[in-house]
């Protein structure tokens, strides 16, 4: 019984915070402005200007996982071994610029990374040729890369830390080489932290708007910005919650895509 | 570690002490107003008048201030019409208030609680007779032009007059223009010589074309952040609103401002009641506060947007904010088109920006 009243708090938040809104979003989505049901919405995702841009936010994702996870591994290990490491140190210097709103630091870039931002200025004082991405697909990914890189390189710590010392030394003993242990040991037993880690970025980047519209100068049109579109500026809401409810569906698949390469079934924890 | 602990919790801890002080100093400045005569809730545009005012608003009057803010028009809409929090008086501009009008949703002003509305300039009168004939339902708070801002150093200001000029491949990548779908639409149609009201699938296609065509010269797409980009010489040419020059002059002496000769967009942001406002005379008497002379000054100080009220000088004295009659004569208001007009607009839209 108390066990149930315990819930109760909870209970109450996921069904105003979640089950509610998402009738809600299903219920526009299903509909037209008349509230006559239609699948027109839905089906939207095909034209060619949403199925390009959706086709641009897979892509951008993509790329910023895989950048952040070929920068968390290694970094994992260097942790995993390093002094400071255990102390938490560097770990506590990871988390620290998450304490900083993630808009606050992608506005950042985009006042580092302009024309005649700080970066150019500098590299114009070293005599070095300009850095010109701002307002293309890169600075995009460098800004996913850089808000998103944290939720990678906390759950790969984690599983590599728990992984037990004598394991690695036994391999050792049994005449493995460094480049052998990391392949048959350090990486399978870390596959629940790299599945969890890629969870938590691609999802965000597949789905970011903010980071598009400050790094990508309005000319980087990902399906994020598609339908914050329509519920700011079109006013239709029902092609954005249409559109969002798709957005949904590749979100299931693609989790459910990861979750196949996650034997240990750790990896859902987000 | 266990000092790093402590010193985390230390910082954790002065955190939530500001954080708490904070709220109470706001708390304790509300309940000292000497009498009370209930709350006012204001539903307004992000930063759009000198902060300070609320609590002078407070102190003249005896009401509590309850202010929301909202980013664009289109998200203040639904709010009102679907009445999900009552707000007694909002900020909107010219063609959402026609919009709000016609949905029944604002109560008429009553001018004898409002004495201030005297103060109004003239020259702003005509434009309400596009979205609210003879200011019934709305009264002006800032009204402005979209122009051309130019860095002098960078471009010569003598060639810069047209809205082509937006299009000349030496401006390549020094271009900044609104990521506002109207907007983008009034300078396509000025140049092709339609309006911009315009509900003609042809020609919003015509304009979309020659969008399209400018697109690998512009720099950027930015509406708020354009000013910072001409101040700090990121960018030689940007579509902006007057209102934003005279703050970036200050700031960076090389920049100028013309209104095109094709004509432009004049707009005009406007202080209304809610038809089911609760607190009718506290809002009529926010409105009557906002129309004040000292008031419109101070507003105009932080603003630096034209503020048509007769006692700010600057404003009438300034020719970036004050077009000639022939300027004004070419200019047109946004109208609200309806959602099958915006649903088109829309689609072509979205071709421009994923091409």
């Amino acid at each position: 019984m108390t066990k149930k009243l315990f819930s109760g708090p909870f209970l109450a938040f996921i069904l105003c915070g979640t089950i509610v809104p998402m009738c809600v979003i299903a219920f526009y989505g299903l509909t037209d402005r008349s509230g006559a049901f239609t699948l027109e919405n839905i089906l939207a995702i095909a034209t060619r200007n949403h199925a390009q841009a959706l086709g641009l936010s897979l892509g951008l994702a993509l790329i910023s996982t895989a950048i952040c996870l070929l920068l968390a591994f290694p970094l994992g290990l260097i942790l995993k071994d390093s002094k400071l490491g255990k102390k938490g140190f560097m770990v506590f210097v990871f988390i620290l610029p998450m304490w900083m709103n993630f808009l606050l630091r992608t506005m950042a870039w985009q006042v580092l990374l302009e024309r005649n931002g700080i970066i150019n200025i500098a590299l114009k004082a070293l005599g070095l040729p300009l850095l010109d991405i701002i307002n293309t697909p890169a600075a995009v990914v460098l800004g996913m890369v850089y808000d998103y890189l944290p939720f990678m390189v906390l759950p790969i710590y984690n599983a590599l830390i728990k992984i037990d010392k004598s394991l690695i030394e036994a391999a050792y003993d049994l005449g493995a080489d460094r480049a052998l242990v990391l392949r048959k040991v350090l990486i399978p037993l870390s596959v629940p932290g790299i599945v969890s880690g890629i969870t938590m970025v691609f999802v965000p980047s597949l789905t970011t708007f903010a980071i598009s519209t400050m790094l990508g100068g309005g000319k980087v049109n990902l399906i994020g910005n598609i339908i914050e579109q329509e519920f700011t500026v079109s006013s239709n809401w029902n092609l954005g919650a249409g559109l969002s409810l798709v957005m949904m569906v590749f979100i299931i698949i693609s989790m459910a895509l990861i979750e196949k390469f996650d034997r240990e079934g750790e990896g859902n924890m987000i | 570690m266990k000092n790093l602990k402590k010193i985390t919790a230390l910082l954790l801890a002065m955190v939530l002490a500001v954080g708490l002080m904070a709220g109470c100093g706001g708390g304790d400045g509300k309940g000292g107003a000497a009498d009370d005569k209930g709350k006012v809730y204001v539903y307004c545009f992000g930063d759009y008048f000198d902060p300070e005012l609320e609590y002078e608003f407070e102190e003249a009057t005896g009401y509590d201030v309850v202010i929301d803010y909202f980013d664009t028009n289109e998200e203040l809409y639904p709010v009102i019409k679907n009445n999900t929090a009552q707000y007694d008086v909002i900020c909107a501009s010219d063609y959402m208030i026609a919009k709000l009008i016609d949905g029944g949703l604002l109560g008429e002003i009553n001018y004898d609680n409002v004495p201030n509305a005297a103060n109004i300039t003239e020259n702003v009168k005509p434009f309400f007779d596009e979205f609210d004939p003879g200011m019934k339902y709305s009264l002006p708070h800032t009204w402005g032009t979209y122009g051309i801002m130019y860095n002098k150093a960078m471009v010569d200001a003598a060639e810069i007059d047209s809205w082509k000029d937006l299009w000349d491949e030496k401006y390549k990548e020094q271009i900044v223009m609104p990521d506002s779908l109207r907007e983008m639409y009034m300078i396509a149609g000025k140049i092709l010589g339609y309006s911009m009201n315009t509900t003609s699938e042809k020609e919003v296609k015509e304009m979309t074309e020659l969008l399209l065509k400018q697109k690998p010269l512009v720099y950027k797409l930015a509406n708020d952040s354009a000013r910072e980009l001409m101040i700090g010489e990121s960018a030689a040419l940007a579509v902006i609103t007057s209102g934003e020059v005279l703050y970036s002059q200050e700031l960076n002496e090389n920049i100028g401002f013309v209104i095109p000769e094709e004509g432009t967009e004049v707009w005009t942001d406007c202080w209304a009641l809610t038809a089911n406002a609760a607190n009718k005379e506290g809002g009529e008497a926010w409105i009557n506060f906002m129309l004040d002379g000292d008031v419109a000054e101070d507003n105009f100080e932080y603003l630096t947007y034209a503020i048509p009220n007769i006692h700010v000088d600057d404003v009438t004295e300034e020719p970036v904010l004050n077009p000639s009659a022939e300027v004004l004569a070419k200019c047109e208001t946004l109208k609200n088109l309806g959602a099958e007009a915006d649903d088109m607009y829309s689609k072509y839209w979205k071709e421009y920006k994923s091409e």
